[in-house]
């Protein structure tokens, strides 16, 4: 069957044929994976569904990948929380939490894109594949690549958090640390691309990577019944994500697979790192770059890549941005936990945060549907919260210790007596 | 007084296969114009309509971003290495 995928320029829209190529050689702007509508509708069927497992491959025909394609991973089909607490403490009614803090196989979204880029590099016939990296994307990179048999090398900053750099080496992935920050790797990285033979998924095989992104909005769209929320609240660090998100759900309605509708994307930024927050809030035309200083690493990126677009997404679907201080991240991360059972990762603190934060600007109505994005896993950066919980004093194993323990606690609480329960 | 311009593979049908150029510049501006002087195909892919630096076309001036700097404005000093990548990628 003809390949129904090509390239095109976000910017110009001139076309290109299928290559390890990420940005146009006319005006520089990304290129981004564009398919034969018509085909795609011909080929795309909701009712072939229901005999698929729930992982991200079921929306295949919406991939950029080869007739026959056997996948090897279950990846993706990660849960939608319908929040409960989270959302009385907001007085809103549909609130969701979209988990890929649970996603297979490393506990970030990254294992979507990672996937669909590993895709491509193989049709291209790269031995050696890596990325440039703030830790979940080389987490799952390392996982995915070396279990693939490819050569990996995974370049991220040198202060990178050392769970995160525990997590990719565990793989057997070569970790290359640089002196900078995520801007100063990725710089290199794209040099490295263009010296090498190399396939780094997020530099030149990044148009096939970034589509795996959609899958995220796939899923939310299949789990609330295909239909579409009104409000999604996205991280952003390259700013990727929500547009793949707004593609995800553009594609659907374009098919006949959802109702058409003017979801608002809201995006969510640290403030130590807020190119794209400044700019929707200072109605900037360009996105001014910032030196990332925040705990919320895997967002730190100061030179976003799709800042434009998602500037131009969060603006025409009457959506906006917001940013949360480190403090706030860790609060936020709490109550999530706390709330809805779910420990997030730095980002997830900030995009829990930023969605009630937009509650409380009545920037989001309390009767609509919201979709927060959780993308990582609190595991991966405990560091930015360990000093929040200090180890307690240990007990003797004797229960009049813990008798006296809980006389302690309880005078330090309520100044409630202490109560006696027999069974 | 000499400063390189590092010119990126994309660039480089326009140079005549050069990677990089020498240039008695002073500033960051006076590196470009004497790189698209050299090579005029250069020019519309340089800069866009409005004359500004195109919005994906990123220079660094040795290891910065010179919108980190001042701009164009940046004063070059013997040895300096000006850098073009275009279109950053990752996230």
């Amino acid at each position: 069957m003809k390949e129904i995928h090509y390239l095109r320029c976000r910017e110009c829209g001139k076309k290109f044929a299928n290559a390890p190529q990420s940005f146009c050689e006319e005006c520089f702007a990304p290129l981004e994976v564009s398919y034969d509508y018509d085909a795609l509708r011909r080929v795309a069927n909701r009712e072939a569904l229901r005999d698929r497992a729930f992982n991200m491959w079921r929306y295949s025909e919406f991939l950029p990948l080869p007739d026959g394609f056997v996948p090897s991973a279950a990846i993706g089909g990660t849960p939608l929380v319908k929040s409960r607490k989270f959302a009385e403490r907001l007085g809103i009614k549909n609130l969701y939490f979209k988990n890929d803090a649970v996603c297979f196989p490393t506990l970030s979204f990254k294992d979507r894109v990672v996937a669909t880029a590993l895709v491509a590099a193989r049709r291209f016939g790269f031995d050696t594949i890596g990325c440039s990296s703030t830790g979940n994307l080389a987490n799952a990179v390392a996982a995915q690549g070396t279990q693939q048999g490819f050569e990996t090398c995974v370049f991220v900053p040198a202060d990178l958090e050392p769970v995160k750099i525990l997590n990719s080496a565990v793989y057997g992935a070569r970790i290359i640390r640089i002196n900078g920050n995520y801007d100063h790797v990725n710089r290199l990285c794209t040099q490295i691309a263009d010296k090498f033979r190399w396939g780094l998924v997020n530099v030149n095989l990044r148009p096939y990577y970034a589509e795996g992104s959609k899958t995220h909005g796939f899923e939310i769209a299949e789990q609330l019944g295909w239909e579409l929320p009104d409000n999604v609240v996205v991280p952003m660090a390259g700013g990727s994500l929500i547009g793949k998100i707004a593609k995800a759900f553009c594609e659907l309605a374009h098919l006949g697979w959802v109702e058409p509708k003017q979801v608002r994307f809201f995006g969510a930024q640290a403030t130590g790192c807020s190119p794209i927050s400044d700019g929707v809030k200072r109605e900037l035309s360009r996105v001014q770059p910032q030196k990332p200083n925040t705990i919320a690493r895997s967002l730190a990126i100061g030179n976003p890549a799709d800042g434009p677009f998602a500037l131009r997404l969060i603006r025409e679907s009457g959506g906006w941005a917001e940013d949360l201080s480190d403090p706030e991240i860790i609060d936020s991360i709490k109550l999530l936990a706390e709330t809805e059972g779910i420990f997030g990762e730095t980002a997830g603190g900030v995009t829990a945060g930023v969605a009630a934060k937009l509650v409380e600007q009545g920037r989001i109505s309390r009767d609509e549907s919201t979709v927060v994005c959780i993308t990582g896993n609190g595991l991966k950066t405990t560091d930015a919260i360990a000093a929040d919980f200090p180890v307690q004093d240990a007990i003797e194993p004797r229960l009049e210790a813990f008798e006296s323990l809980l006389e302690q606690h309880l005078q330090r609480t309520a100044g409630a007596p202490a109560q006696e329960t027999h069974v | 007084m000499s400063i390189t311009i590092e010119i990126p593979t994309a660039f480089r049908r326009f140079t005549e296969g050069a990677p990089k150029i020498d240039s008695g510049a002073l500033t960051v501006a006076e590196a470009l114009n004497d790189l698209t002087a050299k090579f005029p195909g250069l020019s519309r892919h340089v800069r866009d309509e409005q004359g500004q630096i195109r919005q994906f076309l990123n220079v660094y001036l040795n290891e910065e971003d010179i919108r980190f700097l001042n701009g164009e404005s940046s004063p070059l000093k013997d040895g300096d290495r000006v850098l073009l990548v275009p279109s950053i990628a990752g996230g």
